[in-house]
C-alpha cells in the first residue's frame, strides 16, 4: 500500500473508533474499515465496498504492515529472493534462467491468479504454477505445499504485483470454476452449519467473540500471521475456517479450494495485492 | 398446526422426515415434539426427566467448546467475561420476549423461528449438515442437559 492513503486512514480510524466505542469489546479499538474500500468492479459484486482485510485489523496491526523494515513477512519476501536465482534440479536452471529480473518479469503477473492452464485444461493457482516451472523447466523436485521453500516464493511473486489491482479473469474456460466456487462459498458445512458468507459478507465489521470480522479478502496472501509467526498461505487460511466451523476442511490445492480461490479474487477484483500482509 | 415428530425428523428441513429411527439409542437425540405457539414453532416439553440448572447453563453459555453463545451475542450480567460478539442480538431481557418453550426451539433449531438464513447454529441437531468433521458426526452440539439448562439460564434473562 502506498503510505499516503494509509496515513489518512489511521487518522480517520482513530476518529471513528472514538464515536463508535464498542460496549461488548471493552478496551479494544474497533477498527474503522468503512470509507476504505473501492467500488465493487462488478455490478454481481454483494459489496457496497470492497474493502481489504488490512482495515479491519488494529492500528498497531495496520502499522507493522505498512512499514516495510518492521513487517516480518519480508523475510519471506527475501528467502524468496535467494530462491529465485538458486540453480536447483536435473536441467541446472534458477528460475531466473528463463525469466530473468523479477521486478520487471512478474510485475503484475500474480494478480491474475489462478489463471486459465490451457495445457492442464484447468487453473492453477501461484503455488502450482511454480511448481510446474520445477517439475518441467527445472527438472527439479516440487516443493511441498506449506513448505518455507514454497510460501517464500509465492510471497516473492506476489510481493512483485504490490499495489497492483487484483485481476482475475472468471470469463472463458474459468466460468465454470468462478460458478463452483460461488456455490461453495455459500454452502453451510459442519457442525456449526455457517458458510462462508455467513461470516463475510452479512457479518464482516462485527465481532465474533474477540475476533473482528473482515470480508475474507485474499489480496494479501501468504499473510504473515503475528500469532503463528510465519506466513501463512490461503488454502491454509481457509482450511482454519472450515475447522472452526467443525467441518471437514477440503485439501490445499484441491480443486474446491482452487474454485474457490478463484471466487474470492473476484469478490475482491480491483483491490491492490498486499502481500505480505500482516494479521493477528 | 400441530405435529408430532421426533428430533431427527425435526433437523432438516421439517418436509424431509426420512431418518428418523435411524439413530435411536446411545447416539441418537431424545424425542421431541415441536407446535405451534402464538404462530411460531416451539417444544413444550424438556427434553429430559432432570430439571435445567440455571447456573450450569451460565457456564455453557460462555465456554467455547460447548454453547459459545457469547460468539455471536451479548449478555450484560456476563459482563466479566470477556469478548462478547456482535453477530446476534444482545440476550439481556429474552426471557421477556419470548417464552420457555421458544427459548427451547430456538437453542434446539432456530430455523424453525427465524427461517433457513438464520446465522444461529442450531444445537440439537445432526442431520442435514454437510462435511462434519468426523469426532463431531452423529452428535448435536450440546446435550440434552445442556439444552434443558441453557433455557433454565435464558429465562432468568427478564
Ligand atoms: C465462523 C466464521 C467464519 C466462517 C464460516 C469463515 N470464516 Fe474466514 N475468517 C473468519 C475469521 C474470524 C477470520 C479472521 C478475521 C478476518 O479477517 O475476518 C477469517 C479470515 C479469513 C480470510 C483472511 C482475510 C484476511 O484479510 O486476512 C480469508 C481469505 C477467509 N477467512 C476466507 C474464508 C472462506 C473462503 C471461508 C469458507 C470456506 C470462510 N472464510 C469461512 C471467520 C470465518
Ligand atoms: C453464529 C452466531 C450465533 C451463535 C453462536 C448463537 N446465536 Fe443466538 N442468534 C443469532 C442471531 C443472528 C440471532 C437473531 C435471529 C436472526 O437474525 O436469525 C439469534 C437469536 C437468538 C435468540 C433470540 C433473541 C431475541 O431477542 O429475540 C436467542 C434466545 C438466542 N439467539 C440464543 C442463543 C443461545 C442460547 C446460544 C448458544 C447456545 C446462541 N444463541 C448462539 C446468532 C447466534
Amino acid at each position: 500500500m502506498p503510505s499516503v492513503p494509509l496515513r489518512v486512514a489511521l487518522a480517520a480510524a482513530v476518529i471513528l473508533a472514538s464515536a463508535v466505542a464498542p460496549q461488548a469489546q471493552d478496551g479494544a479499538e474497533r477498527p474503522a474499515w468503512q470509507g476504505h474500500g473501492i467500488k465493487p468492479q462488478s455490478p454481481d459484486s454483494p459489496f457496497d465496498q470492497v474493502v481489504s482485510g488490512l482495515y479491519f485489523r488494529s492500528k498497531e496491526t495496520q502499522a507493522m504492515q505498512a512499514d516495510d523494515f518492521n513487517n516480518p513477512g519480508f523475510l519471506a519476501v527475501e528467502q524468496g529472493e535467494e530462491l529465485w536465482s538458486k540453480v536447483d534440479g536435473a536441467a541446472g536452471k534458477s528460475c531466473a534462467s528463463c525469466h530473468n529480473e523479477a521486478a520487471t518479469s512478474m510485475k503484475g503477473v500474480a494478480a491474475a491468479y489462478p489463471k486459465w492452464n490451457e495445457k492442464l485444461s484447468k487453473p492453477v493457482n501461484l503455488e502450482q504454477r511454480i511448481d510446474l516451472c520445477r517439475k518441467g523447466a527445472m527438472k527439479a523436485e516440487p516443493y511441498a505445499f506449506g513448505s518455507p521453500e514454497l510460501t517464500a516464493m509465492t510471497t516473492y511473486l506476489r510481493n512483485q504485483s504490490r499495489g497492483m489491482p487484483v485481476a482475475v479473469k472468471v470469463d472463458g474456460p474459468m466460468t465454470p470454476w468462478f460458478e463452483r466456487g460461488k456455490a461453495l462459498y455459500y454452502q453451510r458445512n459442519g457442525q456449526l452449519d455457517l458458510a462462508c458468507a455467513n461470516c463475510h459478507e452479512k457479518n464482516h465489521g462485527k465481532y465474533l467473540r474477540a475476533d473482528f470480522l473482515s470480508q475474507g479478502q485474499s489480496n494479501g496472501f501468504p499473510v504473515y500471521r503475528l500469532r503463528d509467526q510465519r506466513l501463512v498461505p490461503l488454502h491454509e487460511r481457509m482450511e482454519g475456517c472450515m475447522q472452526d466451523v467443525r467441518a471437514t476442511p477440503f485439501k490445499p490445492l484441491s480443486d474446491e479450494f482452487l474454485a474457490l480461490e478463484t471466487y474470492v479474487a473476484w469478490r475482491g477484483l480491483g483491490l491492490p495485492v498486499e502481500t505480505p500482509a500482516v494479521r493477528n | 398446526m400441530r405435529r408430532q415428530i421426533h428430533a431427527l425428523a425435526v433437523a432438516g428441513a421439517c418436509a424431509l422426515a426420512t431418518t428418523a429411527g435411524a439413530e435411536t439409542g446411545s447416539g441418537g437425540l431424545a424425542p421431541f415434539r415441536i407446535v405451534a405457539a402464538d404462530g411460531t414453532d416451539a417444544i413444550p416439553d424438556s427434553l429430559t426427566d432432570k430439571a435445567g440448572d440455571a447456573a450450569a447453563g451460565a457456564k455453557v453459555v460462555v465456554n467455547r467448546r460447548q454453547g459459545n453463545c457469547l460468539g455471536c451475542h451479548q449478555v450484560s450480567s456476563l459482563k466479566t467475561e470477556s469478548f462478547h460478539g456482535e453477530v446476534g442480538p444482545s440476550l439481556d431481557g429474552v426471557a421477556g420476549r419470548w417464552s420457555a418453550a421458544h427459548l427451547r426451539m430456538i437453542v434446539v433449531n432456530p430455523k424453525h423461528v427465524f427461517g433457513e438464513a438464520t446465522v444461529m447454529p442450531a444445537f440439537y441437531r445432526i442431520d442435514g449438515l454437510s462435511r462434519v468433521r468426523t469426532e463431531f458426526q452423529g452428535k448435536p452440539i450440546l446435550t440434552a442437559q445442556q439444552v434443558e439448562d441453557v433455557v433454565a439460564y435464558l429465562t432468568t434473562l427478564k
